[in-house]
């Protein structure tokens, strides 16, 4: 009854392929808010692409029409938000609120017939000999496609908010979108445009949650993961391969506790659940503690609207 | 005149109308559950229940009911709109609505308001409950005989009485069973939370448990426990179909029966507050049907004991046991009361790890 009983190697593979869906939804909204939008619709972008992406993959077979009806779904849910925020200038925090509830309810009345269904298994590309390497088969060649995606994205992401001259358009608008429009870019269209790439993220990651990990529909089964990707936006300060640390992170802590509870380890579990808050209000704190550093970090027009001026 | 006459017919009319709608009205009877009815777990096998009330008693009765409501403030918000919503039986269908339940009860005498798995009552508050620990003895024999690593996981919500009960009574029959047995415990501090459930589950798994336990609500550690290849067992509902091959039998809720007595009780107008207790002997619970894969004899075994345990013969909780301190709990032959039982705070001798707080 102790910690070696933890087998490290397996822990992290674990952890890796249970942080999934928060990263994915959290990398997604990054974009967004680096973009000067705040979008707290995330839970029902999530759900939308979870319920569409079961329904879909369960329909046809195919992993790869169940991954794009995720995307889609949480896109085109997205893209409602947007019209409503970025074209009729409807209050931001409210309407992605509002995105929650309605991506819960819809999810919840679309995927009534497919409460209780079990999908098809979801493919693991095939790495021959790697995977059965020693320590590097296990850290890094057993997981489905979808975790390598997310990887490739976060990178992808990384590059092109840094190194693209479109990322940095995209970052000009959400610093000051009066600023970037007089300049001549288009801001609606690119936000539109964000927030769609959001919705497809936050989708795939609620798809990843229903297709992959529990595996089967039930109501409300993403169960908060969207907010935690929203604090953990803010708890990686922004930047792509800080969310891969959070996601890890939160990941990580829930299933210690699960597991120092099966090996006996005695700890109150609430103290481990409640940990990755009191890490993202202390690393709040501390980005605010500077106030020179925070207004670097949060993009300057998060969350305001934009009217276009002449 | 002739508008008198008329006037005072159409008073008649509109009398006799009410008077007749006042015949026909149907009684109101509202539920409460804490997770979604497709959950096909828990609140499922409630929702069966109350469909079987509509079915019994067609127009005489309307039923409504309220799913996904947090335990709290939230319920007691939920009651108080039924209430005055003219329901006159309200089935509070969760551990956590005991407070909430008695604290709206107090302010609607005239409701009449069922509550499960509680222990307080009033007047207009009764509570219902099923010896769930009477089908874990049954699942616990399976389960012990069935394991081949000797680790059993276990999934548990909340520590409540009700749960540390299913897991004494579950691991008393293992170890009886299997000596070697040992448990795994995780709380998961939830009643239904499907990824939590599935991660727990996986996490069981690599910690070396062959046969899971659960005492959540979702289907997700069954559907884990298909995917790995090792053995499950159905809660509250069959779950059948999310481990056609893991599974091994199943405790199931069988609230039906109790719904629609209850149901008739408020017709007849001799509802009055009670306390029920019921197990394998009236239906209330019922062992799922056993697989294939258990031997023979193992099956034969097992259904011996739900036999007894239903005809009285045999106690779950017969003596000797210790608590997990040592200390002595039950005597020789001695039979556990129904009042330790509803207030087990402590896990019996041979259990390792603590009840969380």
């Amino acid at each position: 009854m102790d910690f070696a009983a933890i087998n490290p190697l397996i822990f992290f593979s674990t952890m890796v392929a249970a942080s999934i869906p928060v990263l994915l939804a959290a990398l997604g909204e990054l974009v967004v808010e680096k973009s000067g939008v705040l979008n707290l619709g995330v839970e029902g972008m999530m759900i939308i692409g979870a319920v569409c992406g079961f329904i879909t993959i369960y329909n046809t077979g195919s992993p790869l029409f169940g991954v794009l009806a995720s995307i889609v779904a949480g896109g085109l849910l997205a893209l409602i938000f947007g019209i409503l925020t970025q074209v009729l200038h409807s209050n931001q925090v409210a309407t992605g609120l509002a995105l929650t509830l309605f991506g819960l309810g819809l999810s919840a009345l679309i995927g009534q017939p497919f409460a209780g269904i079990k999908p098809p298994t979801f493919p693991k590309p095939d790495f021959g000999f790697l995977s059965d390497l020693p320590v590097l088969g296990q850290l890094l060649f057993k997981y489905d496609y979808l975790v390598y995606l997310a990887f490739i994205l976060v990178v992808g992401v990384s590059y092109f908010l840094n190194r693209t001259r479109a990322g940095l358009i995209l970052r000009s608008i959400g610093e000051n979108h009066d600023a970037a429009h007089a300049l001549g870019y288009n801001v609606v269209r690119v936000r539109l445009a964000a927030i769609m790439f959001g919705g497809g993220c936050a989708g795939l990651g609620g798809g990843y949650l229903a297709m992959i990990r529990v595996p089967q529909w039930t109501e409300g089964m993403t169960a908060g993961v969207g907010w935690i990707a929203l604090a953990l936006v803010v708890f990686a300060s922004w930047r792509p391969y800080r969310v891969i640390l959070g996601a890890f992170l939160f990941g990580g802590v829930t299933l210690l506790q699960l597991n120092l509870q099966a090996v006996g380890i005695k700890i109150n579990p609430a103290y481990l659940s409640m940990a990755p808050y009191i890490i993202t209000i202390v690393a709040l704190v501390v980005i605010s503690g500077s106030s020179n550093r925070l207004s670097t970090l949060a993009p300057g027009s998060l969350g305001r609207l934009f009217y276009k001026t002449m | 005149m002739t508008r008198k006459i008329f006037k005072g017919f159409a008073i008649l009319t509109s009398l006799l109308f009410t008077f007749s709608l006042a015949q026909a009205e149907p009684k109101k009877v509202g539920f409460i559950y804490v997770g979604p009815v497709g959950d096909f777990g828990w609140s499922y096998e409630h929702d069966q229940g109350r469909l079987a009330v509509e079915e019994a008693f067609g127009d005489q009765v309307e039923t409504s009911y309220v799913e996904s409501v947090p335990e709290g403030a939230d319920a007691e918000r939920v009651l108080t709109q039924m209430a005055l919503a003219g329901n006159e039986l309200i089935f509070t269908t969760s551990f956590g609505y005991m407070d909430p339940t008695i604290n709206v009860a107090a302010k609607f005498p005239n409701v009449k308001f069922e509550h499960a798995t509680g222990y307080k009552r009033a007047d207009n508050v009764s509570t219902y409950s099923a010896r769930f620990y009477e089908g874990r003895a049954v699942i616990g024999h399976i389960a012990g005989k069935m394991t081949k690593t000797n680790q059993i996981g276990y999934i548990a919500s909340f520590p409540i009485p009700e749960v540390i009960r299913g897991i004494n009574s579950a691991y008393l029959h293992a170890k009886k069973a299997n000596p070697d047995v040992e448990f795994k415990i995780v709380w998961v501090f939830t009643w239904f939370d499907p990824a939590k459930e599935a991660d727990a589950a996986q996490t069981l798994i690599e910690q070396g448990v062959d046969v899971i336990m659960q005492h959540t609500d979702s289907t997700a550690p069954m559907t884990i426990a298909e995917e790995k290849g090792i053995f499950a067992f159905g809660q509250a509902s069959d779950m059948m179909e999310f481990g056609p091959t893991a599974r091994l039998s199943s405790i199931i809720d069988n609230w039906a029966p109790y719904y629609v007595a209850r149901a008739q009780a408020l017709l007849d107008g001799t509802w009055e507050s009670v306390d029920v207790w019921d197990g394998i002997s009236t239906g209330m619970v019922e062992i799922g049907e056993f697989s294939d894969r258990i031997p023979e004899d193992v099956r034969a075994e097992a259904q011996a004991m739900a036999d007894s345990i239903s005809d009285g013969s045999y106690h779950p909780f017969t003596g000797p046991i210790n608590r997990q301190d040592g200390s002595a709990w039950l005597g020789d032959g001695e039979v556990a009361d129904d009042g330790t039982l509803l207030g087990m705070n402590f896990y019996i001798e041979g259990l390792s790890g603590s009840i969380p707080n």
